[in-house]
């Protein structure tokens, strides 16, 4: 099954190296926070997404195999992602 | 319209006035009689999934379908956590339900404890909320301990993002209101690792009325395919903030018109600060739905509706709003941190009359580079508030961008 990139962003602290390993999939945004492509994974960049990925010295970004590495949003659970105030998802993000 | 059909009648908020206080236990039971028993309210989470109830913390999820996803994983052990932090500061309506009828939201509680299979209730209430504290420790401590279900009243740090459920969760663990990102979702693993539903205040209280009345009586109420009532907060520069019920398809130029407060050209902000702003023109005919407001580019969120004067400053209004956002971050996400505080910079550059040229062209970059990027939607929120004002107040911000100065020579220009 292919692989996709996953970002813990809580723990990513903006170390940036990943981007340098793996540009083809990871840029950095202007606050230097990689902006990760997260379709799967072409067979001949595994290997350097697996360098990518043992490179974050916070251990922010992982390789997945399971449908759910798109994201928790996407991986199928039954419940929203949000309750409360965090809960009301502005159109303009669309779905 | 209007005219012709039946007047609403409120549903959570019957009962006596408001300046009567929460009502107590005898009353409530005089009332509204008491809840069925567990055997007779057996299948409430298919009557629920008939009912159409849906989420009232601002998403909108059908509640029938929450419930089956946390008792699926329970095997008797689950905890049910009221969500009454409420941090939105342009509602008031989980506070005020919270506050005058304590006993339906926790007969609410029990019924959702019930179904999911749960033996422990946190009633997780922002602190700031005091007469709500007061209604339902008032409350709890006028029922009979039930010997299935312990519940406690837990007061809530104060914060935007304290009411997210996965704050929430943490918070009860750990003491850290902070969203978290597991990949091991509430209802699967939260309090104490055990399956948790966390259920704002408002469901629950349709809940306790739907497992009296059942779901026929529950879609009695609406005007158009989405079905029932719900608390909204109406607030604006002429009026005090006010929680109504209303019945869904209920359109907000009745709101407006009934609030007095809004003269053509006003503007209003749907669904509170993770919302949307509208100009009232354009959407005098538009239904209250949670379901049909999205189409259109609008949300109904948690059900804040806050009048603007045209008088009154967008820019301003939203610089205001964005600086609320940006300081309420959890501080845990790089885009979510930097992006926040350099719009809501900008923005503030923007009205105070000392913009750069690029200003509003830097705002809707960043919030499309934040979008997406944080473990909660904290981030989501305010790209989509600061978007819409960018559409609603176009002029405006051209103005103070152009000429740095508002183009109505408002006061609120320094």
């Amino acid at each position: 099954m292919a692989q996709t990139l996953r970002l813990n962003p809580i723990r990513c602290d903006g170390y940036g190296i990943c981007a340098g390993v793996l540009p083809q999939r990871i840029r950095l945004d202007e606050w230097g926070y990689p902006l990760i492509d997260s379709s799967p994974i072409d067979e001949h960049l595994v290997a350097r997404a697996r360098r990518a990925v043992d490179a974050c010295p916070v251990l922010a970004l992982s390789l997945r195999r399971d449908r759910s590495a798109h994201g928790r949003a996407n991986s199928g659970a039954d419940e929203p992602r949000l309750s409360h105030r965090l809960a009301g998802q502005p159109s303009a993000i669309g779905s | 319209m209007p005219s012709s059909t039946t007047p609403f009648e409120p549903r959570v908020l019957a009962g006596p006035p408001a300046s009567a206080g929460p009502e107590r236990l005898i009353a409530h039971d005089l009332r509204l009689g008491r809840l069925p028993s567990p055997s007779e309210r057996r299948n409430l989470t298919a009557v629920l999934d008939s009912s159409g109830l849906l989420g009232r913390g601002g998403a909108g999820f059908p509640v029938g379908h929450k419930w089956r996803s946390v008792a699926e994983h329970s095997t008797g052990n689950a905890v049910v956590v009221v969500n009454g932090a409420e941090g939105e500061p342009r509602s008031a309506k989980d506070g005020t339900l919270m506050g005058l009828r304590p006993h339906l939201v926790l007969d609410g509680a029990l019924v959702a404890a019930d179904a999911v299979g749960a033996t422990d209730v946190v009633l997780y209430v922002g602190r700031e909320h005091t007469e709500a504290h007061r209604g339902l420790a008032q409350a709890l401590a006028e029922r009979e301990p039930d010997p299935n279900v312990q519940m406690q009243l837990v007061a809530a740090p104060v914060g935007y993002v304290a009411g997210e459920a996965t704050a929430v969760v943490h918070y009860l663990n750990e003491g850290d209101a902070r969203p978290t990102f597991l990949d091991a979702r509430p209802h699967e693993r939260g309090v104490a690792d055990r399956p948790t539903l966390v259920q704002n205040v408002e469901s629950l209280a349709h809940a306790a009325l739907i497992a009296r009345f059942g779901a026929d009586w529950y879609r009695s109420a609406g005007r158009l395919a989405t079905r029932g009532s719900a608390l909204i907060t109406v607030s604006g520069p002429n009026q005090r903030r006010t929680v109504r019920e209303i019945e869904y398809g209920t359109t907000i130029g009745e709101i407006a018109r009934s609030a007095g407060g809004a003269p053509p050209g006003s503007t209003v902000l749907l669904g509170g600060y993770f919302g949307s702003w509208a100009s009232l023109d354009e959407v005098q005919d538009e239904p209250l739905d949670p379901v049909s407001m999205p189409e259109h580019g609008l949300e109904f969120g948690c059900g804040v509706l806050s009048f603007l004067r045209s008088d009154a400053c967008g820019v301003a209004a939203t610089a205001e709003i964005m600086a609320y956002m940006a300081e309420g971050t959890a501080e845990q996400c790089g885009p979510c941190v930097f992006g926040l505080a350099s719009m809501a910079q900008a923005t503030r550059r923007l009205s105070s009359g000392v913009a750069k040229g690029d200003d509003v062209e830097n705002i809707d970059r960043w919030a499309g580079q934040v979008l997406g990027r944080g473990a909660c939607h904290h981030p989501d929120g305010a790209v989509g508030m600061v978007r819409s004002a960018l559409a609603v107040f176009r002029d405006d911000f051209a103005s103070h961008q152009v000429r740095r100065r508002c183009a109505l020579n408002r006061a609120d220009m320094t």
